[in-house]
Parts: C-alpha cells; structure tokens; sequence
C-alpha cells in the first residue's frame, strides 16, 4: 500500500474526532473533572479510583471501544487513526476512563488471531473493559520480560504498572511457560486474582499490580507467540499513548497561552514579553512534531507496517519529551498559581509525566532506534 | 509508483514523465569547478556561469516558471511547478544560481507589478541570465525591518535614491535588486515603498563583506543619487510593507506561489549536509575520545533525536496540506523557516561531538574528514538562523500570529 495525502484521516475520523470534542466539553470540563478526582489533596490520602462508569457507558453506547474491533467480531473496523484521533481528545479533557487500555488490549488482540481472541474481542465489543498486565516488577517494556508463570492452565506471579486495572473488567496477562511467553485472559473478578492498586501522582487513572495465584485462565495468543503479538501491537499502542499526550500539551499550551494574554505585569500582559512568547512558541511546535509523528505511525500501522515501528518509537520520543516540557512550561509561566492545588494545570502536568515513562520514554525509544538507524550495539 | 504519482491530475503526469525524460539526458553532471555548499555562498565566477548555463537550459526546457503564464516567459501549465521540483530533486540535479530572483522577487513582481514590468523582467530572472540580489537589510533595519533609513525622493516620475544596505547576497553579480526603503518619514510602516532596481544604475556600488568561514557571498550596497524610473515600483506609494511580506512569506516557504527548486546533488566536493543520512556515515568513521563515535550512547542519543526532527518536518509537511488536521492555517507554515534552519544548525553542531578533536580540521587540511565540510556548514548554519528575519523575530510572529500573544512592535 502507499501513504496517504491525509494519514488515512477520512470524514468519519473527523466526524469521531469533533463529536469526542464536544462530548468532553459538555461532559468533562476542567473544572468538573477537578471536582471529581482533586477533592483531597492530603499527601497521605487514601489510594482511591474517581471516574465516572456512567460516562464509560455512555461512551460504550457511542460505540467508541469498538472503532479498533473488527466488524466480524462485532466492532466497526476502522483504521487506527480513529483511535488516535479519539486518544487525542481524551488527552486534551484529561478524560478517566479505560478507553485507551481497551483500546491497547483490542490491538494485542488483534494480532493474536486466534478464537479465543476472537472471542475476547466480542466480549469487549459487549461493553467489557480491558487491559495489559504485560510489565514486570523491573518496569521493563520488553515483550518477553514477565513474572507470571503459567502451568498445567494456571497463572502464578504478579504483573506491574497495570493501567486502569479497577476500572477493567478483563485483563490480557503475558506468562511464561516453556513453551516462551504466552499471552492469556482472565476477569478481574476471577478467583485469585488480587488486585492491589497502586498510590500513583496522577489522577486521572489508576493502576495497580496484580497478584496471580493458581487463576484459570485462557490462552489467547498461539503457544509462545505472546511476545510477536505484543511487538506487532506496539506501534499502535505507542501511537495512542502519544495521541493522548498531543492532546494534554494542547490542552496545557492553549490554557497557558490564554492566561499570557490576561494576566498584567508591569503594565502589559505578560505574552507580551519575549521570556514568555519564545517558550509558548516552543511548546507549540514541539507539540506539532510530536502530533505530526503520531498521526504517520498510526497511518503507517495499516499503509506501510515494515516501517510503522520506527515511526511510533519516534512519535513516542518527541511526544514524551513534548510531554514533560509542555508540563513544566506551563507550571512555570503561570507563576505562583500554577504552582497551586487550586489551579487545573496540574492534574496534566501529572497525567503527562505519567504517560511519558509509560509504554517507554523518550530515551528508552531512541536506544531502540538506534539500533535499527545507526547500528546495533 | 510514489504516492505524489498517484494524485498527478493527466496534465501533471504527462509533464512528470516529460521531466523525467529530459532530466535522463540534460542532467549538467559533474561540476568542473567547486560549488558552495548553497546558493548563499556563491563567489567564484566560474561557478556561477556553470549553474547559470544550467538555469537555462532547465527554464528553456520548461522547468522553471511552468506554471507562469506564456506571455511572462512562463509554461502557462496549472500547478506544475511542484511536479518539475520533485523530479529535478528526485534527479539530484544542482541547484540554481538566481535564488533570489526566483525566491524572493518573482512573487512580488507577479503579484505587485504593472503589466508591463512583469513582461520585461521576468523572462530573463526565470531563465538566470539576470541575476537578482535583496536590498532589505540595512545597519539599522535588521530584526526591526521597517526602520528603513533608505530614502526615495520622488521627482515627477522619477525617484531620487541614497542610502546604504547590507548583507546582500549575490549584489556582486547582480543585474537587478528588490528595494525596500522609505519614501515618507510621516510614517514607519506606510512610509515604505517597494522597487525594484537595476544595479548598473549610475550611483549604485557594491563592497564585498567577507563572513566568519573565510567566504565571500555577501555586500554592503551603497545608493548614490541613483536615479529610477516609477514604473518599477511595485505596489502603490506607501505599500511598500505589505508588498515586502509577500516577498517574506515566500522566502520563509509560507507564500502561495510554488518556487522553482533544483537540488540534492551529492558530489564528492559537495556533501548533503543538511541530511541525517551523511552525518550517520561520519559517525561510523569517526572516532571520539579514542572510541569509535557510533558506540558512543551520548551520540547515537543525540543522533536519533535529529533523524527524528527530519522526519517530523517531512510529517510537518505533509500534515499542512490537510486544512482538516491544522487548527490555524498558518500555524505550520510559518515554523518552516526556524525548524528547517535550527535542523541544519543543530545537525552540523553534532559532527563536532562526533568527530571529537578531529573536528578542530578545516577545508584546507587534507586529514579533516568530509574535507571539513561539517565545520563549515556549522558556521554557515547561522547565515539561516539570523537570515529572513532572525529566528527570535520567526517565533514574535508564531507567537502573534498563530497563539494571539501581545505584538511586540
């Protein structure tokens, strides 16, 4: 296939794409959504999960979690790019939901191509949310790493770092056996499965590590073949990840910008001054790269996949570097307010700094094209 | 088949193939004489009449003005000019010699012009037999432009011109300059007006400014009672602001007229160094600190993260042509200019980590790798960075015109 004019972007992504718009400011302004997840700043708070299952729902009757389902399982079968452009809306409202692990496990899922996996799928195009317990207590991105164990059809071990695991009702668990690392589903409600949430600065998920003991579970990926599936989902899981990260640093650029052109220092607002205009300036065109890399690798995924995951790593480096420097510029150009509980710019402060490690940061993605760019070390 | 094919409407493809054909056959070849690394630097005479007698025979061959109507010294063909630019690239042609004919003054001319002009010079700026030079930049008008010193008094239909500019490239060779200069000191802004100016005019003299590499390219222009004729003025009286953002925007790659663009010839003397693809081949040769630069994570970081800026600025591209994915029309145009020229600085910059102490060799050291073309292109790098408007000044405007920060002027 060739590449596309338009990244593959055709009216019914616009159309997805404006109607999240207007879902998320009529459903989740930014006040609302400090109401709801920012209502105790206490630094030893209780470790809770604030969202809003009803909006989930409403999402559900949107039939947004099915844009990456293929139609015979019950999905819509659009190209990745309509998650992309969803992830990218989700960024920019800050949005608590497990769309974006639902969105990841669809990925997996779909390069698993078996039946139980067909199966899965058409559980979550019911409404059911998922997510990845692909990470190892080392934090490691590596498709193989993993301490669970699988034998005789029980998972032993734990998983980390599981995104929106108290909002999920599924999780895809990656386990070793001596076939290699496979790839299995269970409920999370499933016996011996014990779900510990983890106490994490952002507050707008949660996550969790979770604990196996002797849990049924079903194989979903061929015998071995747990880590291929992972590795060719990558891209697609790295390019929403980054979507979502555009969409945050707009979000943080747009509000900044804003407060340049009203707030008044030495008679003039502060926009005015070069130390204030050149850094809002950087963060835009910082954000421009990182959006124009997510939306190649996510048209790349389905146009030219032999390329699609040296386009992500590169969407996820300059998304994450994007990330932690639209987050810091706008701390610090608000001033003292910035620096407050009261002000809303930390609840994305937070959420960037989150998804920049996830999935891998800027450093750990470019280590990795070095060694298909320049040379392997 | 590329993807740029494949939306060819059948005039386009016809043309296509067409260029492809005559490149197969007319591309120049090796240089006999030594190029600069850019148009910018152009100084040995030679050179310029070897690019020049390839000029020509690209505009005769319809390459250059394609899209400019017959009568101009054009194609008179519909949005082909972007065709013969991505062959000509494509073919690693050399670039051409009247840049700033072709960049800078045919957009006004065609835009502001009287009939009558456009008919007169057009024709020989397109073909390179007249080379043009940019008479905007003087001592006290650099960042703050409209703080033109350059006085035009008018004399019945004549104007009266004293003054002095700077950094004007190719002025040495020049056959015409565009003027930007006062004709009212009423105003700072509505005082300009436009010209354009032939360099042979009694008064007009020229002195070569020698920059920090040890290369010429540049001058200082000095206006003596140099008397012009109105009709080359472009715009009205007063207009001159609004017709000099118009060459501005096309020489930031943010105008509507499509510029004729040769180049990427990739010659023994003359190294791409404004691609990742040469810097990676140092990288492998070179070594830092005893230690072969390649293995160096510092480097290969740092290298990692420029391939990454390059391809987002081809993604930059290809996502501004779809007004759907671009929240503000002009918001990716006008960051061509600054990530284009901080790239290049950038990418230049990295060969002195690579080569380490060996990056101490220049042009005129038989040991410097590359023949000490990384270290020049360093220091030719800030022609692009402080050129058409400072990079401080590329980011007033981002911030003005694209976020609706306060204006600084």
């Amino acid at each position: 296939m060739t590449q596309s004019k338009n990244f593959g972007f055709g009216e019914d992504e616009m159309m997805l794409r404006d109607a999240a718009r207007k879902f998320f400011a009529d459903n989740c302004p930014p006040d609302q959504l400090h109401r709801l997840v920012a209502n105790n700043p206490d630094i030893h708070r209780p470790i809770e999960n604030k969202w809003q299952p009803e909006l989930w729902q409403a999402i559900c009757e949107l039939g947004w979690h099915l844009v990456c389902i293929p139609e015979d399982c019950g999905g819509i079968g659009m190209p990745l790019v309509a998650a992309v452009a969803l992830a990218e809306e989700v960024g920019k409202a800050a949005f608590p939901s497990p769309l974006l692990s639902t969105f990841n496990s669809t990925f997996v899922l779909n390069a698993c191509g078996t039946n139980t996996a067909k199966q899965t799928l058409e559980s979550i195009a019911n409404g059911r949310a998922a997510t990845l317990a692909i990470t190892n207590q080392k934090g490691s991105w590596e498709p193989l790493d993993t301490d669970v164990r699988i034998d005789n059809g029980k998972l032993t071990g734990s998983a980390w770092f599981v995104q929106d695991a108290s909002k999920a009702d599924l999780l895809v668990v990656s386990a070793a056996s001596n076939d290699g690392v496979g790839l299995y589903v269970v409920n999370t409600s499933a016996t011996g499965v014990n779900i510990i949430a983890d106490g994490i600065i952002d507050l707008t998920r949660d996550q969790a590590h979770i604990e196996f003991n002797h849990v049924d579970a079903v194989e979903v990926s061929a015998p071995g073949k747990g880590g291929e599936a992972i590795s060719q989902a990558m891209p697609a899981i790295l390019a929403v990840t980054s979507a979502d990260m555009v969409g945050a640093g707009e979000w943080l650029l747009q509000t900044t910008t804003e407060y340049a052109t009203t707030r008044v220092q030495f008679e003039r607002p502060i926009g005015f001054f070069q130390a204030v205009k050149h850094p809002l300036v950087n963060v835009m065109i910082e954000i421009d790269q990182a959006k124009s890399l997510t939306y190649a690798a996510a048209s790349a995924y389905h146009e030219e996949p032999e390329r699609a995951d040296i386009l992500a790593r590169m969407a996820k480096s300059r998304a994450s570097d994007m990330a932690a420097f639209s987050a810091n510029r706008a701390v610090q150009l608000h001033g003292g307010i910035g620096f407050t509980w009261e002000c809303f710019v930390h609840l994305y402060f937070k959420r960037q700094m989150h998804n920049r490690s996830l999935f891998g940061d800027g450093e750990y993605q470019r280590e990795q094209l070095a060694n298909s760019l320049i040379a392997p070390l | 088949m590329s993807t740029a094919e494949n939306r060819d409407t059948p005039e386009q493809a016809e043309f296509r193939a067409y260029c492809r054909q005559w490149l197969k056959h007319n591309h120049p070849g090796e240089p006999p004489v030594s190029l600069p690394q850019s148009e910018l630097e152009l100084s040995d005479p030679h050179a310029l009449e070897w690019l020049q007698a390839w000029q020509r025979s690209a505009y005769e061959a319809g390459l250059i003005g394609s899209d400019f109507a017959t009568e101009h010294g054009g194609g008179g063909r519909t949005d082909c000019q972007r065709i013969a630019n991505q062959e000509m690239q494509a073919a690693k042609t050399p670039f051409f010699p009247n840049l700033i004919g072709l960049r800078m003054s045919a957009p006004p001319i065609l835009l502001h012009g009287k009939e009558e002009v456009k008919r007169e010079l057009l024709p020989k700026l397109l073909s390179g037999e007249e080379i043009w030079c940019q008479g905007f930049s003087e001592p006290g008008a650099g960042s703050d432009l409209a703080n033109q010193q350059t006085f035009a008094e008018r004399k019945g239909d004549e104007w009266i011109i004293n003054g002095h500019k700077v950094w004007t490239t190719m002025a040495h060779f020049a056959s015409w300059m565009i003027l930007l200069c006062r004709t009212s000191k009423d105003d700072k802004y509505k005082g300009l007006s436009y010209f354009v100016v032939p360099m042979k005019s009694e008064g007009v003299s020229v002195r070569p400014l020698i920059k920090m590499t040890g290369e010429t390219g540049f001058n200082e222009v000095f206006f003596e009672n140099v008397v012009l004729d109105d009709r080359y003025r472009l715009g009205e009286v007063g207009d001159g602001w609004q017709v000099a953002m118009t060459t501005l925007a096309h020489e930031r790659g943010a105008g509507p007229i499509v510029i004729p663009q040769a180049g990427g010839m990739d010659t023994e003397e003359k190294l791409d160094v404004y691609n990742t693809e040469p810097l990676i081949a140092l990288a492998k040769k070179s070594y830092r600190n005893g230690e072969p630069a390649a293995d160096d994570p510092g480097v290969r970081d740092r290298l990692v993260q420029l391939i990454i800026r390059e391809q987002a600025i081809k993604e930059n591209d290809r996502r501004q042509r779809v007004p759907e994915l671009n929240d503000h029309p002009a918001r990716l145009a006008l960051q061509h200019k600054l990530l284009g020229s901080e790239f290049a600085q950038d990418l230049a910059q990295l060969s002195y980590d690579i080569e380490g102490i060996g990056s101490s060799l220049y042009t005129n050291d038989p040991n410097a790798l590359d023949g000490g073309q990384w270290p020049l292109a360093y220091m030719n790098s800030f022609g692009m960075t402080i050129a058409a408007g400072t990079n401080e000044i590329q980011r007033n405007i981002l911030g003005e015109r694209v976020l609706g920060l306060p204006k600084t002027k």
